[in-house]
């Protein structure tokens, strides 16, 4: 049905996609799997039209085809449902449904006629979607399915699914699963992108695996187990666990009583999470992203807005639920951010004035009056550069011209250069290189056995269960267990973070 | 007291109106495609002076009404080039706009007419006092039918929301944002026509003097909806009809002085912007150009 | 070499604008060499068009900065034009009410407008202070309108241009105004206001030439400008805020201070055009003085790369303009000064057009953060 031939697509430095060949028979589930940032996503936004490729050549159905906007992979059968939804949500289901294929005249729309055929096709694969509904208020899985219609109502032969189910919990999983098998029984063909290896497993009929921006592997899925996987996907056979001492955690640094954030309509926010930390231990946060991570980091970083918080802080004795960043700053509470260019780095700066985000107003940074000491920030910013092993070791080259391993670094020895009693981390490692990664955690360790309390989010399994003393597991918003990550197994683990009973 | 308020006033406040209305209309389809259009003033400028300036060598209002159009769409196509095809800042571009179109006029017509920036006058035979008036109103329920309707509507609105959304649905942002800014200049040409061959006979230098700004208020004001924008243009054209009226003329022995009845538009403005008035929700993509990582 | 590259593109795009413009001249009828040679040769003599340049440059410098600090903190300020305006009259005002009598050829006498009579030590310094914090207040409302409500610092300033205009042209016609004078000027200022020409001092240049003590203040003011945003930590919080308003937030500044600060400090900047005006040259506040210098700051401050030093050097190109502008209107065939207005929304054009500001494009811009 589909097929890509060395198809090539760098995006400035980086490779992402490197002389790609997958095939997807007809009538098939065909899963694509690989580690974040594999270059799974980039190859099937070229095979959508969403990206050209630099090199290579795309057939469907055996003949070579230009596709170069959606457009053209709309006109062949190709439908994409995206990791983040293509929505226009102040408009109605059946609107985003027909946007671009629009039934009736130039002059005017038959909405009439696409409420009939929507209907119809929801029926058809038992979707359950009214077309007259507001995208805005329905659920994630709903907003999920009229994604799904979007595609079929443009007669797509080949559905390509990034990710579909990172925003769904266990049950819909399982519905949406259904909702595929019945696509192919009736002759559709479905490409889903996923790095869960139970998934590919369960639905899939071929699997290609990709590494690195490259195929490594093409298999049937009857023929293959999640070891093979996993080993082809990661390319050796586990990952290095963190050596590391016994914590030996001291007087109770955090205390989180009944913590709450409101977010907009439609997200889950953060509900009733009560927790402690104590100096000189890690504790983790377990969970399926989206879960109240985010929330929870941002709140005790004192970077949401008060009046979306209740419940009650302690740090060091004080109350300081409703203290401002600067604050927290200044009371010892560093964090290292979960999106490093968000939050993380002033990325048109350079690396000296980067070196003082969040003590830039007081000394050492600043000499007399509101004047700033220049020349010691970047003494000092070389220094930290030095200890952090930042690289190039050039303070006054922009951060954006680090790449994302270095630029976390610099961002880690800042936090750190703050001396904190409390450590908030959140992906600590996210985008970062092998080596880098190690180096990270071994500072995060070595932290921790100063005395520092650390509060650690991440969404790789393997890192909060390898790092952290205490795992916390948080689904929905809420706390749904403690567990001692030394003794307890993934599968125990994976089932709190989705929602199950231990 | 009484007197002031007549059947004449309201005849006044529509005429008034019209300028506002065939502009804020156009704006809205720029901006409801998502391109921020503060050159509103220079394109009524553009239409104003080759409305006029056609006129007057051609002999016929129709030929220089389609002309403004023309003009209008042309500029309107420079600003839709610098903001689509080269992604410049939306604001900054309009306002090189406005500036392009304070100068320009008063270049050719010292050039063509040997004056500082007028034309001759058109006589009186060759003026359309009314035309433009109801093409501005016609075009009200033209425009809510367009947007709510049709496919092109569907898709304007969808660029304007979620352009990334009507890419993946095939729909081409490009075309809809230069389709959406040119509307917006052929609109707003005939505003400017109808204040240079409609209301008066002739182009004076700068001679919408702010009311492409009063339109983007009352498109604001009337929250990027056809029929609300309309009720925005009425009501200002109305404060400058009285503000016109009141003129010279003391109510309880007291003159109120026209600057604050001038003013009225570009403070409810700011009241509704600041959210005193309800909430007001601009497309979610105005004013940032659509990249697509290549 | 990175200078170079700086210099680079401002350079080719009023390269760029000139030709176009001298399209624009030869479609016209006249002969673009000998049009651009008047223009600039007519602004480079010495002592006249030299003297004039920087008299023209003066305000531009000052509009400049002010929409090149606003465009630092991720802020666009078209409101420069309302802010000079109501400075302007503050600090007429100012001059007025304590600059004592003044000799006005109507009346044939001293009349006295004020309420005291000051020395000139206390009132010029006063009457500048008040210049430059009405600007700033005036600057500071859209910032607070920002800040507070959300509403697009855009659209406030380009109305609060109007109401400044109207307000003002209240005041003068109401209250300021010389019985019976048919023109929109206020009373004249006290002697004791007027800040001196540099022909006053500078050899060579004659006292006729309307330059004066202001040029040497804009020059104060972009060195002033320069320590301020590359050199304090307030400056550094409002670069961040500008590079990165999450990032902001994150080092713990006060992301909605910033932007009141930001434009107060803008809004002061420009109200600085009202000294040079009033206590430079006209000595008494003219209705509707400015011409565009507001606008035209958003050009110098753009072709100046937001930067003191390059917002000199453009100011200085469009004083030029200006300058050789009166010029070509009174001795070319065809082309009336308009050409300048033309060449400066060209430049504004190309500037836009060619550089990627990263700011502007910046997914997390200030300027993506609010209803428009």
């Amino acid at each position: 049905m589909l097929e890509l031939r060395a198809i090539t697509k760098r995006f400035g430095d980086v490779l992402a996609n490197d002389h790609l060949d997958i095939r997807v028979e007809a009538g098939t589930i065909h899963a694509i799997v690989g580690e974040n940032g594999a270059g799974k996503s980039t190859a099937m936004r070229i095979a959508y039209g969403f990206y050209t490729a630099d090199s290579g050549e795309i057939l469907v159905d055996g003949e070579p085809r230009r596709i170069e906007t959606p457009h053209d992979a709309i006109r062949l059968g190709i439908g994409m449902v995206h990791q983040h939804f293509m929505l226009v949500d102040t408009m109605t289901v059946a609107e985003n449904i027909v946007l671009g294929a629009e039934p009736g005249s130039a002059a005017a729309i038959d909405l009439r006629e696409a409420a009939r055929e929507i209907r119809a096709l929801s029926d058809e694969f038992r979707l359950s979607v009214e077309p007259g509904a507001l995208v805005h208020d329905l659920s994630v899985g709903q907003q999920q399915r009229v994604e799904l219609l979007k595609a079929l109502y443009r007669r797509a032969r080949l559905l390509i699914l990034d990710e579909p189910t990172a925003v769904l919990t266990p049950q819909e999983v399982e519905e949406f699963f259904a909702i595929l098998r019945r696509m192919r029984e009736q002759g559709k063909t479905v490409i889903i992108i996923t790095h869960k290896l139970s998934e590919v497993l369960a639905i899939s009929d071929d699997v290609t695996v990709m590494r690195d921006g490259r195929v490594v592997g093409r298999v049937r899925t009857a023929a293959t187990n999640a070891a093979e996987l996993a080993r082809m996907m990661v390319g050796r056979d586990v990952l290095l666990r963190v050596e590391k001492p016994e914590a030996r955690p001291g007087e109770t640094v955090l205390s989180v009583k009944r913590l709450s954030v409101t977010v907009d309509a439609g997200e889950r926010g953060l509900r009733d999470v009560s927790f402690d930390v104590r100096a000189g231990e890690i504790v983790g946060v377990a969970g399926v992203e989206g879960n109240g991570q985010t929330e929870l980091i941002e709140a005790l970083a004192g970077l949401v807005p008060a009046a979306r918080v209740s419940g009650e802080v302690t740090f060091g004795g004080r109350d300081v639920t409703r203290a401002g960043a600067r604050d927290r700053l200044e009371m010892g509470i560093a964090h290292i951010p979960e999106d490093r260019h968000r939050r993380g780095l002033l990325l048109d700066f350079d690396l000296s004035e980067n070196s003082i985000l969040g003590l830039h107003y007081r000394p050492p940074a600043v000499s007399a009056g509101p004047l700033l000491d220049l020349r010691g920030i970047r003494a000092r910013a070389q220094q930290l550069i030095a200890d952090f092993d930042v690289r190039p070791a050039n303070p006054d080259l922009p951060a954006r011209a680090l790449s994302g391993g270095n630029q976390q670094k610099l961002i880690i020895g800042r936090e750190f250069g703050l001396r904190p009693k409390l450590l908030l981390v959140s992906q600590p490692t996210r985008g970062v290189d092998i080596g880098a990664i190690e180096f990270i955690h071994r500072k995060l360790v070595q932290l921790r056995d100063e005395g520092c309390a650390i509060l650690l989010v991440s969404a790789e399994l393997e890192e909060v269960t390898s790092l952290a003393d205490r795992l916390l597991v948080i689904y929905h918003g809420r706390i749904v267990g403690e567990v001692d990550p030394k003794r307890a197994t993934q599968e125990e683990i994976g089932l709190l973070m989705t929602g199950g009973e231990r | 007291m009484t007197e002031i308020f007549n059947l004449g006033l309201l005849f006044s406040a529509i005429r008034l109106a019209t300028p506002l209305l065939l502009a804020a209309l156009g704006g809205m389809f720029s901006e409801r495609s998502g391109v921020i259009n503060i050159a509103l003033e220079g394109l009524m400028l553009a239409g104003a002076f080759t409305a006029a300036a056609v006129t007057y060598y051609a002999g016929s209002p129709w030929v220089g009404l389609v002309a403004a159009v023309a003009a209008g769409a042309a500029v309107a196509g420079i600003h839709a080039v610098a903001c689509i095809r080269y992604k410049a800042d939306q604001v900054v571009s309009g306002t090189a706009i406005n500036i392009l179109l304070t100068g320009v006029p008063a270049l050719l017509s010292g050039a063509f007419f040997l004056s500082s920036g007028s034309t001759p006058q058109i006589p009186k035979e060759n003026l359309i006092p009314l035309t433009p008036v109801v093409i501005a109103f016609a075009l009200v329920p033209l425009t809510y039918y367009a947007l709510y309707y049709t496919p092109f509507g569907l898709r304007l609105r969808a660029v304007g929301e979620n352009p990334e959304a009507a890419d993946a649905a095939g729909v081409s942002v490009r075309l809809l944002r230069y389709t959406g800014v040119m509307l917006s200049g052929a609109l707003a040409g005939i505003g400017g026509a109808y204040l240079s061959i409609g209301q008066s006979s002739l182009f004076t230098r700068n001679m919408s003097a702010g009311r492409g700004f009063i339109a983007l208020a009352a498109l604001i004001f009337g929250k990027w909806r056809p029929v609300q924008t309309m009720l925005a243009c009425l009501l200002f054209g109305f404060t400058e009809a009285v503000a016109i009226q009141l003129q010279g003329v003391p109510i309880g022995g007291q003159e109120i002085p026209n600057q604050f009845i001038q003013i009225i538009p570009y403070v409810l403005t700011i009241v509704v912007l600041a959210g005193f008035i309800g909430t007001s929700r601009a497309p979610r993509a105005l004013g940032i150009p659509y990249q697509k990582e290549k | 070499m990175k200078l170079l590259r700086e210099l680079l593109f401002p350079v080719i795009a009023v390269l760029v604008a000139f030709v176009v413009g001298g399209v624009i001249v030869w479609v016209i009828g006249d002969d673009p060499f000998e049009v651009y040679g008047l223009l600039l040769g007519s602004a480079l003599t010495w002592p006249d068009g030299i003297g004039y340049t920087l008299f023209y440059a003066t305000p531009l410098i000052f509009t400049g900065l002010a929409v090149a600090v606003a465009f630092r903190c991720g802020l666009l300020n078209i409101g420069a034009e309302g802010q000079l305006y109501v400075a302007a009259f503050a600090c007429a005002w100012v001059a007025i009410k304590f600059g004592g009598s003044v000799f006005t050829p109507a009346a044939g006498a001293p009349i006295s407008y004020g309420w005291a009579s000051l020395p000139a030590v206390l009132l010029i310094p006063l009457a500048m202070l008040a210049a430059v914090i009405v600007g700033a207040a005036w600057g500071a409302i859209p910032g607070w309108l920002k800040a507070r409500f959300g509403a697009h610092e855009v659209i406030t300033t380009i109305m609060l241009n109007f109401i400044a205009v109207a307000l003002i042209s209240y005041f003068t016609q109401y209250y300021y105004k010389a019985p019976g004078d048919p023109i929109m000027q206020s009373v004249p200022v006290g002697a004791a206001a007027h800040l001196p020409r540099l022909g006053d001092f500078v050899p060579g240049l004659p006292s006729r030439i309307p330059v004066n003590v202001a040029f040497l203040l804009a020059i104060l003011a972009c060195a002033l400008v320069y320590v301020f945003l590359w050199r304090t930590k307030w400056g550094y919080e409002i670069r961040a805020t500008g590079a990165n308003p999450s990032a902001a937030e994150y080092g713990g500044i006060n992301v909605r201070k910033q932007i009141v600060l930001a434009m107060a400090v803008s809004g002061g900047l420009a109200g600085m055009v009202g000294i040079n005006e009033v206590l430079g040259y006209r000595h008494l506040y003219y209705h509707e003085f400015s011409a565009s210098y507001g606008f035209t700051g958003i050009a110098v401050a753009l072709l100046g790369r937001n930067h003191p030093v390059g917002v000199f050097i453009a100011a200085i190109l469009f004083g030029i303009l200006l300058r050789g502008g009166i010029f070509v209107d009174a001795f070319s065939e065809h082309v009336t000064k308009d050409l300048v207005e033309v060449l400066q929304a060209l430049v504004i054009l190309f500037v836009a057009v060619g550089v990627n500001y990263r700011w502007m494009s910046n997914k997390f811009s200030l300027l993506r953060r609010s209803k428009v």
